[in-house]
């Protein structure tokens, strides 16, 4: 049945995380502080100091040392998280990859941030785009509202395939602006995460196990296969939570969120924050009957090639708008969606734009403005950029 | 809407609490600040929407319903107001003991009807501090009643009975209060 007993609040997306892992009440949180991602532990700290969750929070040193506190105690068999954001994601990078190895289901909230130099703590997807290889489970969200609800689905996606998983919000956009959402009842969340049961644990003494030993030429090959076939399990295990998801709360997600992509001939790709705003900007053109639509990137990896290109392929044109830099290459989801419509055999022209970096503002006008390049066909093989 | 204040005036806090007490009403808000590193005593922007519709936007506003200004020195920087595109049906209120006339003969490109209050003064006789923004709360509910002042004490309690304690969260109301009725 699904759920009706939530309560409509004000929250940020950081306080939306913490009150997602109030009601997931992981049994470790390793934290340090790094702008955008504060809220998020600010506010989980004074749960605890409350009396409202029994976590166990380890204050470490570092992010290096955050993220293998998270991978000890994902290893010793119990719920384990952090939150991090840019120079504390880069500084964790090493041991992205060891949770992602080991097959941990360790938690991870991203409020994505710019890398320096130069410094700047602002919004952006450049952090964690440098972490798209190393092997985790990544969803972007567009607001405080999916922050909650992609945790849930990442979570038990995460522990279901043994991959980690980060939920991504954009930094400051979303982590702290104070948005309507609604929130589910404590027992309804809890029965739908469950209780976390490790198929191997360092402490099960009945049935040891060894995490991390020695893998040379006869082997390692092998368990980078492994963890790719993991990853292809996991786009279909996406699909059955999310349908999981809506049959507890009521609400629909996919792989990505399509919007007025019906009866459109161009459409714009975007993940975050900015989809709010591009919405508006279709909205708007609609109503002057220009026949454009969006696509929303949530699950960013696994990337769900097949689906992408289904969803696109009618179009006339396309473009991405990435809030990320990939210096002396196209942008990361550019380079994916040319994938996702090239093994689909389909040829259509995509134009790539880069906004955003640095938290710089992006305006209804220049989405617009995009739409407007696409219906009067000026596609180019040159990057763009929004500024 | 959009405040322009100082570091330590309290707009952030003002926002969230007018976003608040609009979510008590069934109302969809958005409340940010223009992100910058936030310093005691810097200039600082904050953007609040309210809407009976759901908000989808993060785009800033350049063209506000109303504009707040919680420090009158700030209207000397042309590059805070730079973005702001006041709108004639707009509504302006600025905390400061001059009146609105005074005020538009001395900054150029303010558009609409300007209000003033000395809340800074108010604040420092009722609270015993000098911070203008519970008082400019109290102004600015009377004269756009974009939520009820009831549901803002509410939030404001809700906050700031933990966090202050309740003797002084009694005298920001009731700051709040007096500005309110001074109309």
């Amino acid at each position: 049945m699904t759920n009706k007993i939530y309560k409509v609040k004000a929250m940020t997306g950081g306080t939306a995380a913490a009150e997602f892992l109030r009601q997931a009440e992981p049994d470790v949180m390793a934290v340090y502080p790094i702008t955008p991602q504060t809220p998020i532990v600010e506010t989980f700290a004074k749960m605890k100091a409350n009396g409202k969750v029994l976590t166990e929070i380890i204050q470490v040193e570092s992010e290096h040392s955050a993220m293998s506190a998270a991978i000890g105690a994902s290893a010793g068999g119990v719920r384990s998280v952090t939150a991090t954001s840019s120079q504390g994601l880069a500084l964790m990078h090493e041991m992205l990859y060891i949770a992602s190895g080991l097959r941990l289901p360790v938690f991870m909230y991203v409020s994505a941030r710019a890398l320096s130099a130069p410094i700047n703590i602002h919004g952006e997807h450049g952090d964690v785009m440098g972490s798209r290889d190393a092997g985790w489970i990544q969803i972007f969200s567009e607001n405080a509202q999916e922050v909650y609800d992609n945790s849930f689905i990442a979570m038990k996606l995460s522990e279901r395939v043994k991959i980690p998983a980060m939920v991504i919000m954009d930094g400051f956009h979303t982590s702290h602006t104070v948005e309507r959402m609604n929130v589910q009842d404590d027992k309804t969340t809890k029965k739908f995460l469950g209780d976390y049961k490790p198929e191997k644990s360092l402490f099960d003494f009945k049935d040891p196990t060894s995490f991390g030993f020695l893998a040379l030429q006869n082997s390692y090959f092998d368990f980078k296969i492994e963890q790719a076939e993991a990853f292809k399990e996991a786009l279909a295990e996406y699909k059955k939570i999310t349908s999981e998801f809506k049959i507890t709360f009521g609400k629909s997600y996919d792989y990505f969120e399509k919007y007025k992509l019906e009866g459109a001939e161009y459409a714009i790709v975007i993940a975050g924050s900015a989809s709010g705003t591009a919405k508006e900007a279709v909205d708007k053109l609609r109503s002057q009957g220009k026949k454009v639509g969006l696509l929303k990137i949530k699950l960013f990896r696994p990337f769900p090639y097949d689906n992408l290109a289904q969803a696109l392929k009618s179009m006339k044109g396309i473009a991405v708008l990435d809030r990320a830099i990939s210096l002396g290459a196209y942008p990361p989801i550019y380079s994916d969606v040319v994938n996702a419509l090239r093994s689909a055999d389909c040829g259509l022209p995509v134009s790539s734009y880069i906004y955003g970096l640095g938290g710089s503002d992006i305006l209804q006008d220049e989405i617009e403005n995009v739409f407007e390049d696409l219906i009067k066909w000026k596609f180019s093989k040159e990057i763009k950029y929004l500024k | 809407m959009v405040f322009l204040a100082r570091g330590g005036q309290g707009a952030k806090s003002a926002t969230e609490i007018l976003a608040q007490a609009g979510v008590l009403e069934g109302k969809f808000v958005k409340a940010f600040p223009d992100f910058g590193p936030e310093r005691s005593g810097a200039p600082i922007k904050t953007y609040l929407r309210i809407s009976q519709k759901e908000i989808r936007t993060s785009e800033p506003i350049k063209n506000p319903d109303v504009l707040v200004v919680l420090d009158e020195t700030i209207l000397k920087s042309d590059e805070i107001l730079k973005n702001i595109i006041s709108n004639k049906d707009g509504i302006i209120l600025i905390n400061s003991k001059k009146s609105p006339r005074e005020i538009i003969s001395k900054t150029t490109g303010l558009n609409g009807k300007i209000y003033t209050i000395d809340a800074s003064g108010l604040a420092m006789k009722i609270i015993g501090k000098p911070n203008p923004n519970v008082v400019i709360l109290g102004y600015l509910i009377k004269i756009t009643e974009i939520v009820k002042i009831s549901n803002v004490i509410k939030v404001f309690e809700g906050i700031f009975n933990e966090k202050i304690g309740e003797e002084l969260t009694k005298k920001n109301i009731l700051a709040m209060e007096k500005a309110y009725d001074s109309i």
